[in-house]
């Protein structure tokens, strides 16, 4: 017992089996995915950069009802609601989203009456500023546009679960 | 002035005395140099790329074709960073480490012939050259790790010191029992003996060169010489003086830029060297493996480079394979097992040639 011990210790016996072992891995196909050049699959539900959609015909879904507002956890949203000067309707006059507080939980979608603030599949938003986190209305309007034919995709792929 | 001339002629290789056709000492340097640097950048790569291929990983792939071009643009990243001198470090010699590594390292080269009769300084006492300036080697690591004023760094130059010394002790009697066999400290010599006797020749089969190195007949030796190479220049498993784990980057924590890059660069050279090392003293340098027409077309140099490279295999592959060392392990290997093992095979190696008259008796270099 100690003899084969001191012998096996004497030809590296570990290491050369580890070695054996690493070399299958080595010429084994690698299952990394090719980050920018290729990506993974996103599932439908998945919750990214948020947007704010419109109708069909360009008007704004929110109504200002401040759901998200109140179920957000982060206390990640801001709004302020207003007769609209054109035709009085109501609608938000300000609604900011702070990137850095949220969480990504999805309660805002989830308590939206109207689908209007909805999670897109988008992921890539980084900033090189921290104010550039700070989302108005507009640049969260504008997202919608972006995305309207992902989410309107993703929301009826997702609708029978619902 | 003929002495300037001459001393131009040889410097330059410029024929201001007669027919001065050779290569310049300086261009001779400035070849060796870049080629090696270069090498260097392509070594790093392979590194990385083994490392990441043994993980099941891609290693880096995005700069040039295969990610060919990632040491260029770490170089280029390195240069333009800003380098940070701790406030309470000591400016100069903080500065300095990094270039007592890096050109320690250059400096081994000098010494090590690529080809036969190759080298910049054919000097008869190379192998002790080689010791010595590897041995020199853990002053920019002591330097480096003092200089920084910090725990981390402090901690990490104390270990590469110990560890390097007690695995200088065993590689110096691995050189002694390959010396013994030669009985010549030229490094072209140790070569030219490995091409000309061993087992091979003893057969009758000159040709099969690979069977005339000495990794063969002092097989435990090359082992021993094999771990202690990577103990000797910090790889892991033996990474004990960069324990990222430990001592965040042990004594090059506080280090960035250009001057890390400079330690980055004299790692790598040495642990080139390392590889040289063992390509001269156990794998027959130069020589190609079989004596015949397909292989002996391809030039010296090449099959130095490639035995070269395989050895950087192996140090690449034990980095990937085999766990981190504790310190206490790392030095009871060094202390209570290759010390006296290589002492005894000393011994051994030094009564079967006393007995049998085997041995490297000169010959045509």
């Amino acid at each position: 017992m100690r003899a084969s011990q001191f012998f096996n210790t004497l030809l590296l016996k570990e290491f050369v089996s580890a070695f054996g072992l690493a070399m299958r891995y080595f010429f084994s196909p690698k299952p990394t995915v090719n980050y920018p050049f290729e990506k993974g699959p996103v599932s439908p539900r998945f919750r990214g950069e948020h947007v704010l959609r419109r109708y069909p015909n360009g008007e704004e879904r929110c109504i200002a009802c401040k759901l998200c507002e109140a179920i957000c956890p982060a206390q990640a949203i801001t709004i302020e609601a207003g007769p609209r000067q054109n035709d009085g309707t109501r609608r938000t006059v300000r609604y900011d989203i702070d990137m850095v507080k949220c969480i990504y939980c999805g309660f805002c979608q989830e308590a939206c009456p109207v689908d209007a603030i909805v999670e897109g599949p988008n992921f890539e938003f980084a900033t090189e500023t921290r104010e550039e986190l700070y989302f108005s209305k507009e640049k969260l309007l504008s997202n919608g546009d972006r995305w309207e034919r992902e989410i309107a995709a993703n929301l009826a792929a997702d609708a029978p679960y619902r | 002035m003929d002495a300037l001339l001459a001393a131009l002629d040889y410097l330059l290789g410029i024929p201001v005395l007669g027919w001065g056709t050779h290569i310049g000492f300086v261009y001779k340097a400035l070849l060796l140099l870049v080629s090696l640097l270069v090498f260097t950048a392509f070594i790093l790569l392979a590194d990385r790329k083994i490392w990441a291929a043994v993980q099941i990983r891609r290693g880096p792939n995005v700069v040039g074709p295969f990610g060919l071009l990632q040491s260029f643009a770490d170089l280029i990243k390195f240069a333009l960073k800003e380098p940070l001198i701790p406030a309470g470090a000591d400016k100069v010699l903080f500065l300095m480490a990094p270039l007592i590594t890096a050109t320690l390292a250059l400096a081994g080269w000098a010494v090590v012939p690529v080809d036969n009769g190759w080298a910049m300084a054919n000097i008869n006492v190379g192998i002790l050259y080689l010791l010595g300036i590897s041995s020199l080697g853990v002053y920019g690591v002591i330097i480096g790790g003092w200089a920084s004023n910090s725990k981390y760094p402090f901690f990490g130059s104390l270990r590469a010191a110990a560890q390097m010394v007690s695995y200088e002790v065993s590689i110096g009697l691995v050189i002694i029992t390959v010396l013994l066999c030669v009985g010549s400290l030229n490094l072209n010599d140790i070569v030219v003996a490995q091409r000309d006797m061993g087992l091979a020749t003893t057969l009758g089969v000159p040709w099969l060169t690979f069977l005339n190195w000495f990794w063969l007949p002092l097989f435990p030796m090359f082992v021993v010489f094999y771990i202690s190479a990577l103990a000797e220049t910090n790889r892991p498993p033996f990474d004990l003086a960069e324990g990222e784990s430990e001592l965040v980057a042990g004594f090059m924590t506080e280090y960035s830029a250009t001057p890390y890059m400079l330690f980055m660069l004299g790692e790598y050279i040495s642990i080139l060297l390392m590889c040289g090392m063992t390509t001269i003293l156990f794998l027959g340098g130069w020589t190609s493996p079989i004596d015949l027409p397909p292989f002996t077309w391809i030039p010296g140099f090449i099959w130095f480079f490639a035995k070269l490279s395989l050895v950087f295999f192996m140090f690449a592959m034990a980095k990937a394979i085999v766990p981190r060392y504790r310190y206490d392990q790392l030095m009871r290997i060094g202390w209570k097992v290759f010390l006296p093992l290589s002492l005894v095979m000393v011994v051994i190696v030094a009564f079967v040639l006393q007995l049998t008259g085997w041995g490297w008796h000169g010959g045509v270099a």
